[in-house]
């Protein structure tokens, strides 16, 4: 992945998430994260990673947003309209976000940080990022975190059951 | 293969198991009683107290290192028995009081909470960490809203979750920050590479640390990350909420300590100038928010967040007497904080919640055991001396002295006399106004009777013989080596 | 570098016109092919000074040129710009799940050889399933821009359907990863050349008919065909979430329709039917089990395996075809009772007594 590729690509994802959280419709910022989440499958790709990229299709774009959609449109949400434009609140909040930002990045552009360069961990091996190498770490270095997940989800549907039941006992 | 050893997972197999024991006898049980389950979540936990406590001394790992049960964990899972029996005793009694329809599906829930705490506090990766952290943040947050015909605990809730999910984030951004900075998410390994990083790897772990106290200050409720507490501990059940507010948070503080700490300890330079700050922001402002508040369950919990300060002071003292000091702290406040709201709840009775403060007038004068029972929580946390808080908040300042931070030894002592005004607020009205309102008390709750007697003799104790508890926080925390 | 590129896109062009076309001449063989079933004579009007070549001219000549010269509505108060991209989103993914179908073995040119697959990616299956996936969007998107609340109900049966649906789709493919040991579909339409006992040639189909049954019935779900219409239903919704659009976006819509016939019989054929196989032909000619072998040149064998693969196709979705106009439609309780409490317990009892059995080989 050179600077090439990355930074086209870094900027058509911030303009969608801009896009989400700019948008008034909730259906179109709904369409704008799918379409954010698409490219991180994009960048992935071009990571080597390429069952991660299809498993965040599978899972975020194609279920998780389906069902944000889903959600929107049996709620019939219709497009927000801003009450009346708070003008201090906008100016403070962007002086806030512009600091945030400006000490966030000051450590890297610093003089002895520089800023981390893209591709800067050298090739990857053949295998790097097949089913096979991700299952063989999966289940074995990481056989206690795969447990635990079915636990977490465990709890989340029993959660989920009791909160949104119709009738309970 | 990985080392897969069933030792070091004892603690949390036992909760699990004893959770999926509560749900296959749920669906046994045919009638509206559901204490039985609750007895059943009681008696595995103390199986896992007894298990836990066996493990003292042994140091084992497993798991490649990802997994240990130092006496650290050994210590905190002791901790999270105690929280968690007390909790499921008060809830026995009240579920029968609000009528709860879910009551399996709440001690499992609550079981399963207990599972993650005990892992987050053996976890030494922090994958394993986060995984832990997260199945005991949403059994929380669905104990917060298994309320449902109450409109504030669907409120509440929805608050804790977004707001918690909005912290996990950050601490998501801060993992993988510390892991693109070192190339491993085992906390042992880090804590080699950040004595030894510079350049680009020590900014990388600078801003993961930073990303790391924010998601670390929402779960423990620091200021300024402390605006879900008040409406969450409000609108929760109350035995919900005395979970939240000694369980969750200690197990907040247990991952909080051993990361920072630590693992982090090499960077204690830059972050204990920032908890200083936010130890004195958040005493103060918790203090100064629960004077103002007419609900008990608000102002316990803006209590509870000025406790979260004087644990941040023992941090930020950032040596082993802080550490001994913040373990030792966190029983104290396990104790009183639980006791605490087993008196709200005693005071409800069916039908009226009776939580305002008005509701509180003569109480003691009728209810004798109970208004001593309060009293000796309320004078506990505001840290009256032959109570457990005294103890604790001296063993807290006095190793914040030793490390320099005297200053913010005084705020913290400041803050105590400010905190006396509401505590003492509610023993004024409690024995010197007129009964207004007639609370059941304890009657016909020989359960929550049985807590309040336990949780008032153990900061009766903590605070006249602390000694004994002190050092074994001591040992647990410098296991941690 | 580039004659690469030149190889890449002569196989797209190969599969694209081997499945558009295909898609046109569905739409005549449906037309027919319901005709026969209900005893009539169906479409036959259109002709070219009277050569009606066999429907070839009706749906590949007349129906097109309709869509394309038929003017396009925009609902007043629809979304403009979802509504015109739609049906977009609705035919891109199914199209591009093609890139992993493979339709051949090995094409040896000079002393080149030319894999028979677009895109040889390791996730292969994956992807179609990543593909899938998305085809959710044009339904929900379709259904949401015609402001139109009977296709928005369309639209909200459909993505509810098909979600559930993708779930038993990926039970059975794991069924098939698991026996083949590979997620490249290339590799497991080779797989599928060796035989059984001497003689029998070692098909998906053999090996696993439940998740043969599974994939079958959940394809069909996934691309709302009858009996899974409820999106559409035509006697109710007329067309359901895609009422609103006319012209050439009807168009998209009709044809994603049976784009997606054809990767479903696409998927099914190579996951359980061999994909190019034919029995007993190798790489160098047939080899018959009783001892009698026949030597062909490399471009006979590659033009035997397409057709091959061609015939299983067209055979599934004429398959499809048949079931639509038998079976009636589900009501939508036993659609989700289908999928949920019927097709995912028997996939997951599935790929662990498929695990169970390839443990007892494996270790005997």
């Amino acid at each position: 992945m050179t600077l090439l590729t990355f930074l086209p690509l870094s900027a058509l994802i911030v303009i969608f998430a801009l896009g989400v959280i700019l948008n008034r419709h909730p259906i179109r910022s709904a369409l704008c994260l799918a379409v954010t989440l698409f490219l991180l499958a994009v960048m992935f790709v071009f990571l080597d990673a390429h069952l991660v990229a299809a498993l965040q299709i599978i899972v975020y774009a194609g279920a998780i947003l389906v069902l944000f959609l889903f959600v929107i449109m049996l709620l019939n949400l219709e497009a927000d309209i801003p009450q009346r434009r708070r003008r201090n609140l906008t100016i403070a909040a962007t002086a806030a976000g512009l600091v945030f930002a400006g000490v966030a990045l000051r450590p890297f552009l610093g003089s002895d940080a520089g800023l981390p360069g893209v591709g800067m961990s050298g090739p990857v091996p053949d295998t790097f990022g097949t089913a096979a190498a991700i299952g063989q770490r999966l289940f074995t270095h990481f056989v206690l975190p795969f447990e635990v997940t079915s636990v977490l989800l465990l709890v989340a549907v029993l959660g989920a059951v009791v909160l949104a039941k119709k009738k309970i006992g | 293969m990985i080392d897969v050893s069933w030792t070091v997972l004892l603690p949390t197999l036992l909760a699990t198991g004893t959770a999926f024991a509560v749900l296959l006898a749920d669906l046994a049980i045919t009638g509206p009683e559901r204490d039985g389950l609750g007895w059943i979540g009681i008696v595995g936990l103390l199986a896992t107290a007894v298990a836990t406590a066996n493990a003292w001394g042994t140091n084992a790992t497993g798991f490649a290192g990802t997994v240990v049960l130092d006496d650290y964990a050994v210590y905190f899972g002791l901790l999270f028995c105690l929280a968690t029996i007390l909790t499921l005793l008060i809830s026995i009694d009240y579920i029968g009081t609000i009528s709860l329809k879910a009551g399996g599906e709440y001690y499992a829930i609550t079981l399963f909470a207990a599972a993650g705490m005990f892992l987050m506090a053996s976890s030494n990766d922090l994958i394993v960490f986060f995984l832990g952290l997260e199945t005991m943040s949403i059994a929380a947050y669905v104990l917060a809203g298994i309320w449902r015909p109450d409109l504030r605990s669907s409120e509440a809730a929805m608050k804790y979750f977004l707001l918690g999910a909005f912290a996990t984030g950050f601490l998501l951004f801060g993992i993988a920050l510390l892991y693109g900075a070192f190339e491993t998410t085992t906390l042992g390994d880090i804590a080699v590479g950040v004595g030894s990083s510079a350049g680009l790897q020590r900014t990388l772990a600078l801003g993961g640390m930073a990303l790391l106290l924010v998601g670390f200050g929402f779960k423990v409720a620091a200021v300024p990350f402390h605006a879900w507490a008040p409406d969450v501990y409000e609108g929760a059940p109350t035995a919900v909420t005395a979970f939240m507010a000694a369980g969750v948070k200690a197990a907040g503080f247990a991952v909080f300590v051993r990361i920072f700490m630590h693992t982090l300890a090499a960077l204690s330079v830059d972050w204990s100038s920032v908890l200083a700050v936010l130890a004195v922001l958040t005493m103060t402002i918790g203090n100064l928010s629960a004077l103002r508040q007419s609900n008990i369950k608000r102002m316990l919990a803006y209590s509870s967040v000025s406790h979260a300060g004087y644990l941040l002071v023992g941090m930020v003292a950032a040596d082993a007497a802080g550490g001994a000091a913040v373990l030792y702290y966190l029983l104290a406040y396990v104790l009183m904080n639980t006791g605490a709201f087993a008196v709200v709840v005693a005071i409800g009775k069916r039908g009226e919640p009776n939580e305002l403060l008005d509701d509180y007038d003569g109480v003691g004068l009728e209810h004798p055991a109970l208004g001593l029972c309060m009293t000796v929580f309320m004078l506990s946390l505001a840290g009256i001396p032959a109570f457990a808080g005294f103890t604790g908040k001296f063993y807290l300042f006095s190793a914040a002295v030793q490390s320099g931070y005297a200053w913010l030894a005084v705020v913290g002592v400041l803050n105590s006399v400010v905190s006396m005004y509401y505590y003492g607020g509610v023993l004024m009205r409690m024995f010197m106004a007129d009964p207004t309102k007639s609370v059941q008390g304890t009657a016909h709750r020989p359960y929550l009777t049985a807590t309040l007697a336990v949780t008032a003799a153990g900061t009766v104790m903590l605070g006249i013989l602390p000694s004994w508890a002190y050092e074994l926080a001591a040992d647990a925390f410098a296991s941690l080596g | 570098m580039l004659i690469e590129i030149v190889i890449i896109l002569v196989k797209i062009l190969a599969v694209l016109g081997m499945v558009m076309p295909l898609a046109g001449a569905l739409g005549w063989i449906e037309r027919k092919g319901s005709a026969l079933i209900h005893d009539r004579i169906g479409a036959n009007r259109a002709s070219i000074y009277g050569f009606a070549g066999a429907g070839l001219v009706n749906t590949l000549v007349a129906d097109p040129l309709k869509f394309a010269t038929k003017e396009d509505v925009i609902p007043r108060g629809a979304d403009r710009l979802l509504h015109t991209i739609a049906p977009c989103i609705n035919l891109f993914p199914v199209l591009v799940a093609f890139a992993v179908l493979p339709f051949g073995d090995v094409l040896l040119v000079g002393d080149r050889e030319i894999n028979l697959q677009i895109a040889p990616l390791g996730i292969g299956v994956m992807y179609v399933l990543a593909m899938m996936s998305l085809g959710v969007y044009g339904v929900v998107l379709g259904g949401w821009a015609s402001n139109n609340r009977w296709s928005l109900l369309g639209g909200i049966r459909g993505s509810a359907q098909m979600i559930s649906y993708e779930l038993p789709m990926g039970l059975a493919i794991i069924a098939m990863i698991l026996t083949y040991g590979t997620l490249d579909l290339q590799e497991m339409a080779r797989a599928q050349g060796e035989l059984i006992w001497g003689w029998l040639p070692a098909w998906g189909i053999f090996y696993q008919p439940v998740a043969f049954l599974i994939l079958l019935v959940a394809g069909i779900a996934e691309s709302k065909r009858i009996p899974f219409d409820l999106p559409e239903s035509e006697s109710e919704l007329i067309s359901g979430y895609f009422t609103e659009y006319s012209g050439i976006k009807h168009l998209m819509f009709f044809m994603t329709d049976f784009v997606e016939v054809i990767i479903v019989s696409g998927l099914v054929s190579t996951l359980f039917f061999g994909g190019w196989q034919v029995p007993y032909l190798y790489s160098s000619g047939f080899e018959f089990p009783w001892g009698a072998s026949i030597a062909l040149p490399n471009i006979a064998i590659v033009l035997l395996q397409i057709v091959s693969f061609t015939l299983k196709i067209v055979f599934f979705c004429w398959f499809q075809i048949m079931i639509r106009w038998t079976i009636p439609r589900f009501r939508y309780d036993q659609l989700m009772h289908l999928g949920w409490l019927g097709l995912l317990p028997i996939g997951f009892v599935n790929i662990v007594a498929t695990a169970v059995a390839i443990l007892a080989t494996q270790s005997a």
